[in-house]
């Protein structure tokens, strides 16, 4: 028994605390989400390994939708702001965050983004992710899908070394396909390693370069933006109060 | 290496609780982590190393328990096994992951007054 107060001696409890550990960034993913939908805005979480054509993809993206969609995008990288220069240059309103040496982008990094109004009133809002093929995966940011890019440059086993981030993947997007005549990949290998890590497989072959196979990714594109609120419906995108 | 940003959001909740109880220490933390959720055990337990020290959790034991992958069709519900094609071999549905994506916080033991 304690002698100041009666209050007994200190002793050990059990508390279940059964819960994500990453309870606070789902919590923050899912006001994210909600902000998206009330604004009409697709969101698409773009990752893939650094040098995996990311950039390249939006690039192209914007040329070929630039007349039918308002694309915004918001970019991770460890240092500089050169992803988000290039899309600027392209047409693409883009706010950079900089992440220092965090490997990932997370939900609340995103939300203090949107705040930025050069993004505002985007309907197609496209968040290239750190180059990473492993961290970007386990945090949710919000976003309507998922898409992985994947270089024919980086093998046909990637996908098996990396199974995580093709499980979370809505799309795979097999860039520089324009490179394959110098390489020794196997398209059906990597399609075989791809069905062994993601459920349902949805893979475009595509290469930003020559434009050969973006047409299906844009189709894809213009499909979810289609099945999204019309820019009437939606207001001044992401600007918000909170209560 | 995200197992260091993982782990300070599981002190950050762990002290939230332990705060509430007004505990005095904690003694034992238990997560549950599958195989195919991205998160490294052993990376985990260096994260927690550098993260406890000065804290509450300075003489904490870390207890990790692994899940192993388990894949299901989302049609059926038989299992489909891991390392083919994720797709049932009987009715051709898609795989579902009914264990092995787990970033879990379970149980902790607290001293308290």
């Amino acid at each position: 028994m304690c002698e100041y107060c009666g209050c007994g001696d200190p002793h050990r409890v059990s508390v279940d605390l059964r819960g994500e550990i990453l309870a606070a960034n789902d919590r923050q993913a899912a006001h994210n989400r909600e902000h998206f939908a009330a604004h009409g805005v697709l969101a698409i979480n773009l990752m893939g390994s650094p040098g995996s054509g990311k950039t390249a993809v939006l690039e192209a993206t914007a040329a070929a939708l630039g007349s039918r969609a308002r694309i915004a995008a918001i970019t991770g990288d460890l240092e500089t702001e050169r992803d988000a220069e290039r899309l600027r240059a392209a047409g693409i309103p883009a706010r950079a965050i900089t992440t220092g040496s965090a490997c990932h982008l997370d939900a609340g990094m995103i939300h203090e983004a949107l705040h930025d109004e050069a993004l505002h009133g985007a309907s197609l809002l496209v968040i290239e992710n750190v180059g990473n093929l492993v961290c970007p995966a386990v945090y949710d940011l919000g976003q309507d899908f998922n898409v992985v890019a994947l270089a024919v440059t980086e093998g046909e086993d990637k996908p098996l070394k990396y199974p995580v981030m093709f499980r979370k993947a809505d799309l795979v997007l097999v860039t520089k396909t324009d490179l394959l005549p110098h390489l020794g990949l196997s398209l059906e290998l990597l399609d075989d390693a791809i069905a062994r890590v993601m459920p349902a497989p949805a893979v475009f072959r595509v290469s930003a370069r020559t434009g050969e196979g973006m047409d299906r990714w844009f189709a894809w594109l213009d499909a979810h933006l289609a099945s999204r609120p019309g820019p009437d419906r939606a207001h001044a995108a992401f600007g918000h109060r909170h209560g | 290496m995200h197992e260091y940003a993982l782990m300070q959001a599981l002190m950050d909740r762990v002290g939230e609780e332990a705060a509430a109880r007004r505990a005095l220490a904690v003694h034992r933390i238990v997560v549950r982590i599958g195989d195919l959720s991205g998160v490294e055990a052993d990376l985990l337990e260096s994260a927690f190393e550098i993260v406890r020290a000065g804290t509450m959790c300075e003489g904490a034991a870390l207890e990790i328990e692994r899940v192993p992958a388990t894949w299901v069709c989302s049609g059926c519900g038989q299992p489909v096994p891991s390392g083919g094609r994720l797709q049932c071999g009987g009715c051709g549905f898609p795989a579902r992951l009914a264990a092995g994506g787990e970033i879990l916080l379970g149980r902790i033991e607290l001293e308290v007054p």
